[in-house]
């Protein structure tokens, strides 16, 4: 037992690769026998990444979830800033500014609403809630967008751990609610062209959920949606940390 | 080869990285700014040119595919390792902040979708 506690301490990355790898295979299963792949196995995942966190900071008593229990620090390096900045940057991979440019001026200006937005509603809800910093209510807002622009502003920025778990949870909840509630509010919208499909992806911006929820309603719809969906989550990282931060600092106070 | 691909990126990620901290110093904000979205900005550019050059094989390509498939996984290992423990003490503040902007967002559609058709002739 020692010599197999040793080695997988040694050996963390490759032994996090190996859990994360399972936690994802028993995410898929999940979406498809239990929801119908209504919820994304992308979106169970996370949160059981959260659910494992939670037990691992009761466990431990330590601030950093899973990674504070020595036999998953490796963790610590497969989630650390370093990693998933370069993972992120690489999904600008798949996004053609001409591609967009075909779109019109009008899938720009869903982004930057969409963004600017779901940025505000996020920050309205932190106020609401007693938070009066703006690293905080900026980390917050940026949650409001993704679960990827929320932690990548809070590092940016320097908010705690807690406000930035915060921001991956409001993320998450906003990529399930998505996911959930665009085949049901397609009607709605006239969400059944690719036109609204690009305005959706650029409004909505969570790549999991717009691209989920578009399978679910037309899978014909899903590649438009997640063309503008790729560049929001590029724009918010760009945007959120910087103007919106510095615009909240001089509304607030630093 | 694979590690092109991978080099690329990682070129992408030190000049935009580093843009942010230049940046962030100019402007007199102890962090990173943005250098995530500017190492973002590069790679659609750099791979545009780089297609259009056709300088881009398969296997290059898949150097930084590779990334983009892994990113998921790695927001999963970066979920596991958050204080969940004292986030959850907040409780519904992170429900209401993930709902309220999808409402927002929702309720912005049918007319973004009206002002784009009224001013194109289709």
């Amino acid at each position: 037992m020692e010599i197999i506690v040793k080695f997988l301490e040694k050996n963390g990355l490759i032994f996090a690769f190996l859990v994360v790898g399972l936690i994802i295979y028993l995410s898929g299963i999940i979406s498809d026998k239990l929801t119908r792949r209504k919820i994304p196995a992308s979106a169970i995942a996370i949160l059981a990444g959260l659910v494992i966190a939670y037990f691992g900071g009761v466990y431990s008593g330590g601030e950093k979830g899973i990674a504070d229990i020595k036999i998953f620090s490796g963790f610590g390096t497969l989630g650390g800033s370093m990693l998933r900045d370069f993972a992120i940057v690489s999904t600008a991979m798949g996004a053609s500014f001409l591609v967009l440019k075909r779109t019109g001026w009008v899938g720009a200006l869903s982004l930057f609403l969409g963004i600017v937005l779901s940025f505000l509603g996020g920050v309205g809800v932190a106020l609401l809630w007693g938070y009066r910093d703006a690293v905080s209510l900026t980390t917050i807002g940026a949650g409001a967008c993704t679960y990827i622009v929320g932690p990548v502003t809070g590092a940016a920025i320097g908010a705690s751990s807690d406000v930035i778990a915060l921001s991956i949870a409001a993320g998450v909840v906003k990529a399930i609610t998505v996911t959930i509630g665009t085949p049901f509010v397609a009607k709605f919208i006239g969400l059944d062209n690719p036109h609204t499909a690009l305005i959706y992806g650029g409004l909505m911006g969570t790549t999991s959920g717009v691209t989920a929820g578009l399978a679910a309603t037309d899978p014909k719809l899903v590649p438009y949606g997640a063309l503008t969906a790729t560049f929001y989550t590029g724009l918010g990282c760009l945007a959120c940390p910087s103007i919106l931060y510095l615009l909240v600092r001089l509304t607030f106070g630093g | 080869m694979i590690i092109y691909g991978v080099a690329i990126l990682a070129f992408c990620y030190i000049i935009g990285q580093l843009i942010g901290e230049f940046l962030g110093k100019l402007i007199g904000v102890d962090a990173n700014v943005g250098g995530v979205g500017f190492a973002m900005l590069l790679l659609i550019f750099l791979s545009d040119w780089l297609h259009k050059k056709s300088y881009f094989d398969k296997s290059t390509e898949n150097g930084i595919l590779f990334w983009n498939q892994m990113y998921i996984p790695i927001v999963v290992a970066m979920s596991a390792i958050q204080n969940v423990k004292v986030a959850v003490s907040s409780g519904f503040i992170a429900i209401l902040a993930g709902i309220v902007p999808v409402v927002i967002c929702l309720l912005t559609i049918p007319l973004l979708a009206k002002l784009s058709k009224n001013t194109k002739p289709d």
